[in-house]
């Protein structure tokens, strides 16, 4: 089994993933240089948060249009992983691997404080070991987070059960209140791909997969990815 | 020959822009009334093209494959020799 870190310039928090999938979940994992391309097929591909490209045009925008995005969508066409996180989801959104953008927060400033989100599914390889309902606690670190679509979209997400986290207080309960950045129906985590195979989410699980950072909760997404690739060895 | 093409990216109607928001506060405590404000994002690009028409074909794809997000933009396009 093998992970692959991609990073671009401005990415930085290649390292933490890297860290949490080889020292904390004990599986291989490199860090890929976006130059460098795609070497060798990967089990699953993270796509790290960060400033690619100094958020210049838009967040994610630049990154999105490099040739190693090619190589990642023909990865997840093949039905393998691929997991964006802040930066990376944004990065994901701008290339068209889940529906909708990501964009400045309602109130234009940095939010960066931990946030309790409500799993929405389990059905997919990165949420298989929450329950659904279950609250979580990952931190958020972004000021274009706020997730924007059209109500078609939002339609078919939640039609298609492809929404994997959104904002929530901590009895579970989703309102306006407990939205940090406006998001359109407290969303912060879309699945896409043919086989549920691709999650954006604006959290930082890395930051959230051991006890002494305060919470754990986020470690499960990464464990959740581990077993299903197991399942397919 | 040379155009250039001036390209306005802003928000759709009806889209919440946080930015424009807080500039009209601060106009605002400025002693400013205003009725809206709302931004926009401009890009000169000068390239060779066969005709105007070519030229503004060419600064609409670079529209809809990088500056704009039809998600939450649109875009217009002026052509000057």
């Amino acid at each position: 089994m093998k992970f692959a870190v991609v990073q671009f310039g401005g990415s930085n928090c290649d390292r933490d993933v890297q860290y949490v999938l080889a020292d904390v979940c004990g599986v291989d994992c490199d860090l890929v240089w976006y130059k460098d391309g795609l070497k060798q097929d990967y089990d699953a591909i993270v796509i790290p948060g960060g400033f690619s490209y100094g958020d210049y045009l838009r967040a994610g925008a630049i990154a999105a249009r490099t040739l190693v995005m090619d190589a990642i969508r023909r990865h997840a066409d093949a039905g393998r992983l691929v997991l964006g996180i802040c930066n990376g989801a944004q990065i994901g959104a701008e290339s068209g691997m889940v529906p909708g953008t990501f964009t400045t927060n309602a109130t234009p400033k940095f939010i960066c404080r931990p946030v309790c989100l409500r799993v929405e599914t389990a059905d997919s390889p990165f949420t298989r070991l929450y329950k659904k309902g279950e609250v979580v606690r990952i931190p958020i670190a972004h000021k274009e987070g706020r997730y924007v679509a059209a109500p078609e979209t939002l339609t078919s997400l939640n039609e298609e059960d492809r929404v994997a986290f959104r904002f929530c207080d901590e009895a579970g309960n989703v309102t306006p209140a407990a939205n940090p950045n406006g998001a359109a129906e407290n969303i912060t985590g879309i699945i896409g791909g043919k086989a549920r195979n691709i999650l954006c989410m604006m959290p930082h699980p890395e930051r959230a997969s051991e006890e002494v950072l305060g919470s754990a909760d986020g470690k499960k997404i990464f464990l959740s990815m581990i077993r299903t690739i197991e399942e397919q060895d | 020959m040379k155009y250039t093409a001036k390209i306005t990216i802003a928000l759709k109607d009806g889209m919440l822009n946080p930015e424009a928001r807080a500039i009209q506060h601060a106009l605002a405590n400025l002693g400013f009334t205003t009725e809206s404000l709302s931004t926009a994002r401009v890009f000169f690009v000068t390239l060779e093209a066969a005709s105007a028409g070519a030229a503004q074909a060419e600064a609409e794809k670079m529209c809809e494959r990088l500056l704009a997000n039809p998600v939450i933009h649109r875009y217009e396009v002026e052509v000057a020799a």
